[in-house]
């Protein structure tokens, strides 16, 4: 009703230093970005201290970790390596979230200028800048990366939606199936001790299980 | 009672007790006639110890777990799926439940920084950006505002995203188990941003969590100003911790990543902010090597929940009930076809219950099962018309790499010994 449209009057002002401290966002073109700037060397300093423990000394990727680097080409390949060079689309992403949300499990330890440093390091890791590189607010929205054009918004309502609203079939729908893949094949379930998917419903024939132990 | 087995052939049982009489008769025992008990079952004919003593006082449990015989019906964790188990994902029992609302105590997680402990005391909310008056909410402050209620799944964007290149896990619970369906209560998201005064220029909202990964992502103003709601209740109680405790963002329709938990800002933009969980996660990549991005509404899609491989038919043959559960994020289910044969022929199921909007919606069809193989599926009917798509269909148009937004057809391989495997039919 009206009184809501002029609201209730709850809440109270937030802060500028509020603001500031909460509202990290940086946008594509730039918007959010703070003063600032940090080289590709400074980056591979801070990089090998609180990154390379995972991400490994190239951003190649230790273990299982994310690979931040490589597989430029591979996005049609049967198993692509999607990272920042060849599959993000925007710098500020990188720099937004290495500054929010990395090093994971201490987020939030990356200063402004330690965020430029290690956005110019995977710049350089990706092939994309000279080893003497830096990045700063005024020329960062200069930096484009490969696959800046590599993404398009939603089609399913044109690609999709007429071609699967079509009234099915309901009888004869075509010749016998048969099975062509079985998940037992592979066999990467965890298993029950007797050996069947995990959480299997217990036969109702058998004794009931004792009371777990506490 | 006795130790000796009625039924010297059911597969995998362990050979414990079983029971003597018509209750004891095994897998593939039964003809479709009803059981004629060939001698007095001592469950009846015997007094029970609880039907004779006492069972456990009213102020045992204040707040009550499941009985332990029901402890299968647990989230469980595919350890391999991820490179850790706080940016990981668990599965809700889909297979074990009935009905459409999901038990919290095991309804699925997904976290990228773990699931964080934030007190309603320490809660903060602010809205900022391209508003009139940016604003701080304690969460007593948001106690006061009005309130709304809905039901709503909530379906991880990845739900299924294993079975894109095959069959690979054995059991609904983890091919489809990345959802739930809860009733939330809490306050519409445009009555929170009314209060701020969103600027004509605020076209998107950001929405991020008070955990270490923010989850931010961007939510088009018209979506946010329908239905999006800022929930503090769950199944008629507060959150979960894992479920965002005290307070996140329901999206209805939208992908679970969306459901930003430990709602910390929303802020107001001119344009997305194209952030980590939009760009390098949640897109969906496609055969020319282009991605989609933005495909926020999870589509018309169902699941046989029983039988299925942790579901098998151990009863024999006869009626069997096939049960299982339909949603679409685009509006109500209007309709969902089972086969027994592959897709070869299609007959209607029950919707039991109702069918509301963008949310899990619960089918059955009985039937008189004559031991024979079965290849089970069912397929989606939602009020747009859309029909739930095959795995075969989706992968014409998408290829194998779109990680996302699986919504293709089930098959369940139900073979003569009653065990059900999770096959791909051609």
């Amino acid at each position: 009703g009206p009184a809501l449209a002029e609201g209730l009057g709850l809440g109270r002002p937030a802060l500028p230093e509020e603001i500031a401290a909460w509202d990290v966002a940086v946008l594509p073109d730039g918007t959010g970005l703070p003063e600032g700037s940090g080289d590709v060397l400074t980056g591979e300093e801070v990089f090998a201290d609180k990154c390379a423990s995972c991400h490994g000394e190239f951003a190649e990727g230790l273990d299982s970790w994310p690979v931040l680097a490589g597989g430029e080409g591979t996005l049609t390949d049967r198993r692509p390596v999607k990272t920042i060079g060849s599959y993000w689309p925007h710098l500020s992403t990188v720099w937004d979230y290495v500054h929010r949300s990395m090093p994971f499990g201490a987020a939030q330890t990356v200063s402004v200028d330690e965020a430029y440093a290690i956005t110019a390091f995977l710049l350089y890791s990706n092939g994309l800048v000279e080893d003497d590189f830096v990045l700063t607010r005024a020329n960062f929205t200069e930096v484009a990366l490969p696959n800046a054009e590599g993404f398009y918004s939603d089609d399913r309502a044109e690609t999709e939606y007429p071609l699967f609203s079509a009234a099915p079939c309901m009888a004869d729908c075509g010749p016998e199936v048969k099975v062509t893949k079985r998940a037992v094949e592979l066999n990467v379930t965890p298993e029950d001790p007797d050996g069947r998917p995990a959480g299997t419903l217990p036969a109702l024939t058998t004794t009931a299980a004792a009371v777990p132990a506490e | 009672m006795t130790d000796e087995p009625a039924d010297n052939d059911i597969p995998g049982a362990s050979r414990r007790t079983f029971l003597k009489g018509g209750a004891a008769l095994g897998a593939g025992a039964l003809a479709g006639a009803a059981a004629r008990a060939e001698s007095p079952d001592p469950l009846i004919t015997e007094v029970q110890d609880w039907a004779t003593s006492f069972g456990e006082a009213v102020d045992a449990t204040p707040y009550g777990m499941p009985i332990h015989f029901e402890s299968h019906v647990v989230r469980r964790n595919v350890e391999w799926l991820t490179e850790s188990p706080v940016s990981s994902i668990n599965f809700t029992p889909i297979h074990a439940l009935e009905g459409t609302i999901t038990p919290q105590g095991c309804a699925f997680e997904r976290h990228h920084s773990g699931a964080i402990e934030l007190s309603k005391a320490d809660y903060r909310l602010m809205i900022n950006g391209l508003v009139d008056r940016p604003l701080v909410f304690t969460f007593e402050d948001l106690m006061r505002f009005p309130r709304a209620s809905l039901v709503a799944f909530c379906e991880c964007a990845a739900n299924g995203g294993m079975e894109w290149g095959g069959a690979q896990l054995e059991g609904c619970q983890f091919t489809q188990g990345m959802i739930h369906n809860m009733e939330y209560v809490g306050v519409p998201l445009r009555l929170l941003l009314a209060e701020a005064g969103v600027q004509p220029e605020g076209k998107w909202i950001y929405a991020e969590g008070a955990d270490a990964s923010s989850n931010g992502r961007s939510i088009p103003m018209e979506k946010a100003m329908d239905d999006v709601m800022v929930a503090f209740y769950a199944n008629g109680e507060a959150l979960r911790k894992e479920h965002g405790y005290p307070a996140r963002l329901v999206v209805p329709g939208w992908e679970g990543n969306m459901w930003v938990k430990w709602l910390r800002r929303i802020g107001v933009y001119d344009q997305a902010v194209e952030s980590r969980e939009e760009t390098s996660k949640y897109t969906d990549l496609m055969p020319d090597g282009r991605a989609r991005k933005w495909t926020w509404v999870m589509d018309a899609k169902s699941v046989i929940t029983s039988p299925s491989p942790q579901a098998p038919v151990r009863h024999g043959k006869g009626p069997l009930v096939i049960t299982g559960l339909a949603w679409s994020g685009h509006g109500k289910v209007a309709r969902v076809d089972v086969s027994l044969d592959g897709g070869r022929n299609w007959q209607e199921a029950r919707i039991t219950g109702e069918a509301k909007p963008k949310a899990l919606t619960r089918f059955h069809l009985d039937i008189d099962w004559d031991g024979s193989e079965l290849l089970l599926q069912s397929r989606a009917v939602d009020e747009t018309g859309y029909v739930q798509p095959t795995k075969d269909a989706l992968r014409a148009i998408r290829g194998l790499n779109n990680v996302y937004h699986n919504n293709g057809i089930q098959t369940w391989w139900l073979k003569p010994d009653g065990e059900v495997e999770n096959v791909e039919v051609a």
